[in-house]
């Protein structure tokens, strides 16, 4: 009896995933190597990273995912730099940047945008101007970085918001400017730190819709910083999950939603946005299906077949990357033999069944 | 007792007024506005820290700010015979007026460019900007309305430095006032430059103001 993920459904997915990725090439982008950084402000010393290992490929939509104090900007900010890591090294391209000169270095951000959560636009500059700001860093010559400019505000959607200043623009709008922005001077890498979470639900789906058709469209490798599993599940295609400054574990979005193995992965999934936390009892399990198992209503049939009464405390739906995944929290019967029949017939399902402890959520 | 020699006076008063303070006022934004630039960026948390610098430049503006602006004016009388030749009339005022106003425009540009949000410094490092970039591109020009607004505050402070340099005979509306409101007891003479020094500070004053608002794009 085979768990679900070496199904053959699933398999299927990953080739046509490997024949995506196969376009870009599977080599390293970013790679961080041993990270670390402590802090030492006055009152005392903060480990905000340890032992920080990754490895991110080219045309990858990595999401970073932690509660709030992880150290998800500080990770993200050593990528470029902007925080000097105290030991372990950064290399972007094969380059390691912690050993490069500041010059170096500045020519290295050139290809490395970044969108923040606070959008961080200059406020005495209009829309168009603070596109043009990298351009003028990078030293553009006038008439190419106009050029360029337009096809930035074009390629965001707001070429009518070339004139106006950003306290002109709502929310969403400024984000888009800084993602033109960041877009200048052609990245390959563009670190958004937590760039949605000041924007409302819909507002948030059509930045990360735009972070993902600049990916699809420009090959460009994004970093994604949040505290949401929701917009890791409906962008990203690989995931990192980050507890108290230490990576805990990181794969495949798919991979690690199906199958989570530590308590932080399994807490970050199911609590999501501000739903009240699932109460767990003896005897729960947490079950994941694809669409394909779901229109089968495999639960039903497992009741009518098994006799076994299931009390389910929680379920819903997600899409993951493009596929429909369902996930549900059921108690099962004390009683252990029709409880392991129960979770036989799932598993015999190609159903991913996990017994989950009594404190996540 | 009025008559056409006493226009004559307050009309050279004025200018001479005028220009000890814009003068002033220039000259001590050029010794200002780096000083004032240098103390954030070489702060501990600025963008180029720079300890000792940062000490001693600290050190020299909070020692001339605390010298009261009378005591200054006699004390380098030395050096300001030595830079214009003289000790009186209104020329020989500006070198004072200028060493006490560039410590306090430091400040004032100090506090200025502490209000520009540091996420949108923090970007443009981001970008790839130089530290030289990020001063003149982003903390000048984002601070612009704050720092019209400090310059039209540096300017008054300057004109009433200026009005007390009349003591020792330097010139402007400030001396008219003393020699003839004070040693002669001419109090038409005195209200008519005090009034007139009232409406040059307004004028600056609002003026800044106006200038400041228009160009602020934040609201
Ligand atoms: N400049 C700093 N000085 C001191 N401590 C810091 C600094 N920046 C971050 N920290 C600390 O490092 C830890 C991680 O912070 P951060 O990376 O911002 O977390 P996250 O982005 O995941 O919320 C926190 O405990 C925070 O207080
Ligand atoms: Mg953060």
């Amino acid at each position: 009896m085979l768990p679900f993920r070496y199904g053959p459904l699933n398999l299927l997915f990953r080739r046509v995933r490997n024949i995506e990725t196969n376009k870009t090439s599977q080599k390293p982008i970013i790679e961080i190597k041993d990270l670390g950084k402590t802090f030492r402000p006055k009152s005392g010393e903060v480990k905000a990273l340890e032992g920080i290992n990754l490895s991110i490929n080219q045309g990858d939509i990595y999401g970073i995912i932690g509660m709030s104090g992880a150290g998800k900007s500080t990770l993200v900010r050593c990528i470029n730099l902007l925080e000097k890591p105290t030991s372990g090294s950064v290399f972007i391209d094969g380059q390691d940047i912690s050993k490069i000169t500041e010059k170096e270095l500045r020519t290295v951000r050139y290809s490395v945008g970044m969108i923040f959560q606070q959008f961080n636009l200059l406020m005495q500059r209009t829309a168009e101007k603070n596109i043009l700001f990298p351009l003028e860093i990078a030293g553009v010559d006038k008439d190419a970085a106009k050029k360029r400019t337009a096809e930035l505000l074009e390629l965001v959607g707001l070429p009518d918001k070339a004139k106006a200043y950003p306290s002109q623009l709502s929310g969403g709008q400024k984000q888009r400017i800084a993602i033109a922005r960041a877009l200048a001077n052609n990245p390959k890498i563009l670190l958004c730190d937590e760039a949605t979470s000041a924007l409302d639900p819909s507002t948030t789906s059509s930045i990360l819709k735009l972070l993902k058709e600049i990916n699809q469209k420009l090959g460009i490798t994004i970093v994604i910083i949040t505290h949401e599993m929701s917009v890791v599940e409906q962008i990203c295609s690989h995931v990192a999950i980050i507890d108290k400054s230490k990576i805990a574990e990181d794969g495949e979005v798919e991979d690690i939603f199906r199958n989570p193995k530590t308590e932080i992965a399994k807490k970050m999934i199911f609590s999501e946005g501000d739903q009240d936390p699932v109460v767990m009892g003896k005897n729960t399990y947490r079950i994941v299906f694809d669409e394909k198992s779901s229109s089968d209503s495999v639960m039903a049939k497992m009741v009518l077949e098994t006799k076994c009464l299931v009390n389910i405390i929680h379920a819903d739906m997600k899409n993951i990357d493009g596929y429909r995944f369902g996930q549900m929290v059921i108690q099962l019967p004390e009683d252990e033999l029709s409880a392991a029949r129960a979770i036989n017939y799932l598993r015999s399902h190609q159903i991913t069944v996990e017994e989950v402890g009594t404190h996540v959520g | 007792m009025w008559d056409s020699s006493m226009t004559a006076l307050i009309v050279q008063g004025t200018f001479e007024t005028l220009y000890m303070t814009l003068m002033s006022t220039l000259l001590a934004y050029i010794i200002g506005l780096p000083m004032g630039v240098l103390l954030v960026t070489s702060d501990s948390e600025g963008i180029v820290p720079m300890k000792m610098t940062n000490k001693v430049l600290n050190i020299v503006v909070n020692i001339t700010r605390s010298i009261p602006f009378l005591i200054l004016l006699i004390a380098v009388i030395p050096l300001t015979r030595m830079i214009t030749g003289t000790t009186i009339g209104s020329t020989a005022t500006i070198v004072p007026l200028v060493i006490a106003a560039a410590p306090f425009i430091a400040r004032l540009v100090e506090s200025s460019i502490k209000e520009v949000d540091y996420g949108i410094i923090e970007a443009s490092l981001s970008m790839g900007a130089s530290p030289i970039q990020v001063v003149t591109k982003v903390m000048i020009p984002e601070a612009k309305p704050s720092l019209i607004i400090g310059a039209a505050i540096a300017t008054t402070t300057i004109l009433g430095y200026s009005a007390m340099a009349g003591i020792v005979g330097g010139g402007g509306l400030g001396d008219i006032a003393i020699r003839f409101g004070y040693y002669r007891y001419e109090t038409g003479m005195m209200v008519i430059t005090v009034v007139l020094l009232v409406i040059i500070v307004q004028l600056f004053q609002e003026v800044g103001m106006k200038i400041a608002q228009k160009q602020d794009r934040r609201k």
